[in-house]
């Protein structure tokens, strides 16, 4: 029998960006919150020796022991899931801070196209326009709806930037002013320019400044040190959840959190969930955690496999389309770039910060004409400058051996002399990409894994081959020698790394039958159960998600807050 | 070792760039790294290194196959009019190295039955670990000199070199037991690694790897080079962060 541990207001599973958020702004409010966190403590002191690439680029360091739980994964449901045994695709944080700590800090905020993109392509392009297996829908909240929201976290991580001429309304300016810009970031702005494009610098969380946040957190500069993403900041100029959110819900008295606390099951009574269970993975006891209220906020994977072992709402069937927890997996088209190659120039590549870059989004969204076009949405197309680190960034022209004489030759030629355009690719849901529960693998306390059921679909293809002929135009215009670019996207391969942008599964929207959370992330079934971040995606834009997962936190403190005081479904 | 002496490099020390760059909020030195840093040690000269380096010793591979690993990664990165090649740089101690902890023994990977051969876009399905898929395709590379060349790897010219492991990277040797393009592949990079990764892991032997393709290593900052053309820079290791 689990120990059972006298109840609290509310319990988080998880404490990375959103249960840093929530438990920061439920706290301030006298709420007692436990927060249960799988992993270790982390803290800025760790990262002394952070500058070291094969430590946490190459052994990920700072990711998930895959050894005691994975996902497994299939193109399609012919196929047998097999478990993703060592990393390639995306990378699962762990620890206190999540995968906050690792991130690189671009922190955008989606469209106003993106929240209603269903009725938006209908009203420009006709039902047709949308293919009969795609799952497309609106989220059940308005870009000017979550505005407020995008604004408060980019208040309090800081974010560095200036504002896109093709996005959404602002309603206050980014809190500090954008990083510096390299000389290739200088060619990308003029070649840019010259298209009649409009690049802007990337909204950054490596902060250009020292800055005070408003719950009077202050962080000093970035340093461009180039060891930013795989890494956590030796600085804490990278706002993460360990040097932002956590300590103000610390401060406050009000909130414990429990590292290698590992929950393995929800617990629920009627249309009510009581509390959580969880394992002490020091001691291996049983202990659980009663709670008016329940947050989900680790992971988009463990967010579903939780529910779906704790037997909480109802599981997406593809065969039906009924059900909803599950539903709508979606992740990135991130392959669409163009690689160039400049013969009698070098860099200093080797410099760079995890949010340094420039971009534009003439072809993200629906900012571009898609009525001649065999795919909807688009993707942001950037020149970043993120530290080129050296067992990881040998590019050769096309055509190199990969070993050998010549490839050292060209490697070395051109350690210093690459400029990469890339485009991050939205990627739509369709009906039959889902998570389920895998049949046959399992965890280290016996629980089965996650499963993936995923492929690229002939819009990805398109999309990437558009993306990528775009990005090839700047990287000629910048004056590159010799230039690689994509020329088919394949299929999805989890061998290689593309982002650790994975969205959907307990996805947001009005209607219950074709959602699980309302616009506060509260489930529609379950009224003190509330799942947070990226999994709320009803599908993934041409962006990264982080900025969009911090306001969608800021978004369900306050119905949380609503439901402590009125109960009831707030959305 | 004279040559390292010589070339000592203007250490910017976690300490000397606090106290150099002021770096600071509001006055006073920002928590983390930097505060924590401060206390460690006293200014000392830089010890010299002494002349034996402890390191250069075998914690897995049999002498004989370290010897293959050796002659194989100085084909794939070969020493050349830009510098050393991967046996100078003591690639083969790196990769011995590594097989002996937890990437030797893929102790933080998903090894759990049951095993399947996937498609390849779901990844390794198999249950041996590296240093097992290492003693068998040494063997193997040796056998597969042998029923060509009719002599051991070590023992060929380099061109015959390139060809046997341009057999293991096309899988156009049998063997059973694992892929040669997989060993191959696995090959490739960690001789990269060996290469490119801190001279703490035993490879990179004197930063050669990074000064070969002016990589700084591991700096503090570069807030001052960052708006800048192209600079080279000495490079740092990790242990010029240890105080000394």
């Amino acid at each position: 029998m689990a120990r059972k541990l006298p109840k609290v207001d509310v319990v988080l599973v998880g404490v990375g960006w959103t249960g840093g958020i929530i438990a920061a702004e439920l706290t301030k409010k006298g709420l007692k919150v436990v927060g249960l966190e799988r992993g270790k403590e982390r803290k800025t002191e760790d990262y002394y020796m952070v500058h070291d690439e094969l430590r946490y680029a190459l052994r990920y360091d700072l990711m998930q022991d895959l050894s005691k739980e994975t996902i497994t994964f299939r193109g399609n449901e012919n196929i047998r899931a097999l478990p993703m045994r060592q990393y390639g695709s995306f990378l699962l944080g762990d620890g206190l801070g999540g995968s906050g700590v690792h991130w690189n800090g671009q922190t955008y905020r989606f469209l106003p196209y993106d929240f209603e993109i269903h009725s938006k392509t209908i009203e420009k392009y006709g039902k047709n326009k949308i293919p009969a297996e795609m799952s497309l829908q609106d989220w059940g909240i308005t870009y000017d709806e979550l505005e407020p929201y995008y604004d408060q976290f980019e208040k309090t991580a800081g974010i560095s930037g200036e504002e896109n001429p093709l996005g959404g309304k602002r309603s206050d300016k980014y809190p500090t002013p954008p990083m510096k810009m390299s000389p290739p970031m200088k060619m990308f702005e003029k070649a840019a320019k010259k298209l009649n494009l409009h690049p802007y610098m990337m909204p950054s969380a490596n902060l250009s400044e020292s800055y005070k946040n408003p719950d009077g957190i202050q962080r000093s500069a970035c340093q461009y040190c180039g060891y930013c993403e795989r890494f956590g900041c030796e600085y804490g100029a990278k706002a993460d959840p360990v040097v932002t959110v956590i300590p103000v819900a610390l401060k406050s008295g009000n909130f414990e959190i429990r590292t290698h606390s590992n929950v393995r099951r929800i617990l629920k009574q009627g249309n009510k969930v009581t509390g959580v269970m969880y394992v002490d993975t020091t001691t291996g006891e049983e202990i659980e955690q009663p709670a008016d209220i329940v947050v989900m906020t680790s992971y988009v994977f463990n967010n579903i496999r939780l529910l779906l072992m704790s037997d909480v709402g109802r599981p997406y069937d593809p065969k039906t389309g009924k059900g909803v927890i599950g539903k709508n997996y979606a992740y990135q088209v991130m392959k669409g770039n163009a690689v160039g190659f400049f013969k009698d120039k070098e860099f200093n590549t080797f410099a760079g910060a995890g949010s340094l870059g420039i971009l534009f989004d003439d072809y993200n969204g629906d900012n571009f004409d898609h009525s001649k076009l065999n795919f909807i949405h688009g993707g942001g197309i950037s020149l970043t400058q993120t530290g080129y680190r050296p067992i990881q960034n040998n590019p050769v022209p096309k055509g190199t051996p990969m070993w050998g004489k010549e490839f050292k030759k060209q490697s070395l030629k051109y350690a210093n002399s690459v400029l990469t355009v890339a485009a991050q690719g939205s990627s739509m849901p369709f009906k039959h990409h889902f998570l389920d529960l895998d049949p046959t693998y399992k965890d280290a306390f016996g629980d089965p894994l996650i499963r993936i059921t995923f492929d690229f679909e002939e819009q990805d293809r398109q999309l990437a081959v558009f993306l990528a002929n775009k990005c090839a135009d700047v990287v000629k215009e910048m004056g590159a020698d010799h230039i690689d670019s994509l020329k088919e996207l394949g299929p999805y391969d989890i061998t290689t790394y593309q982002s650790t942008h994975n969205t959907g599964g307990v996805i947001m929207g009005s209607d219950p039958s074709t959602s699980a959370v309302n616009n506060y992330l509260q489930m529609h079934d379950y009224d003190n159960l509330f799942v947070v971040g990226a999994s709320a995606f009803a599908h993934n834009s041409g962006y990264n998600p982080t900025g969009t997962v911090g306001a969608l936190a800021y978004r369900a403190a306050e119905g949380i807050l609503k439901y402590h005081d009125k109960g009831g479904q707030v959305g | 070792m004279t040559e390292e002496k010589k070339e000592k490099p203007d250490l910017l020390s976690r300490r000397k760039f606090i106290r150099n760059t002021g770096y600071t909020v509001g006055g006073l030195a920002v928590g983390g790294v930097l505060g924590s840093i401060l206390p460690l040690g006293t200014a000392k000269k830089h010890k010299e290194e002494t002349a034996q380096n402890f390191n250069r010793a075998l914690m897995y591979f049999t002498p004989e196959q370290f010897r293959i690993v050796e002659a194989a990664t100085e084909r794939i990165y070969p020493k050349d009019e830009h510098g050393p090649g991967a046996k100078e740089l003591g690639v083969a101690f790196f990769i011995d190295h590594q097989l002996a902890g937890d990437w030797g023994f893929n102790s933080r990977e998903y090894m759990q039955a049951p095993f399947f051969k996937g498609e390849k876009v779901q990844g390794f399905q198999g249950r041996l670990k590296r240093r097992d898929i290492f003693d068998i395709a040494l063997r193997e590379l040796n056998n597969h000199s042998q029923s060509v060349y009719k002599k051991d790897f070590v023992d060929l010219k380099g061109d015959e070199k390139d060809s046997i492991l341009k057999d293991f990277e096309e899988d156009k040797v049998n063997i059973t037991t694992i892929s040669p393009s997989g060993f191959f592949n696995m090959l490739r990079s960690s001789t990269l690694e060996g290469v490119y990764s801190d001279p703490l892991y035993g490879g990179n032997k004197n930063m050669d790897g990074w000064k070969m393709r002016n990589y700084p290593g591991s700096q503090m900052a570069y807030a001052s080079v960052i708006e800048k053309d192209f600079k080279k820079i000495k490079p740092q290791s990790l242990q010029n962060h240890m105080g000394k």
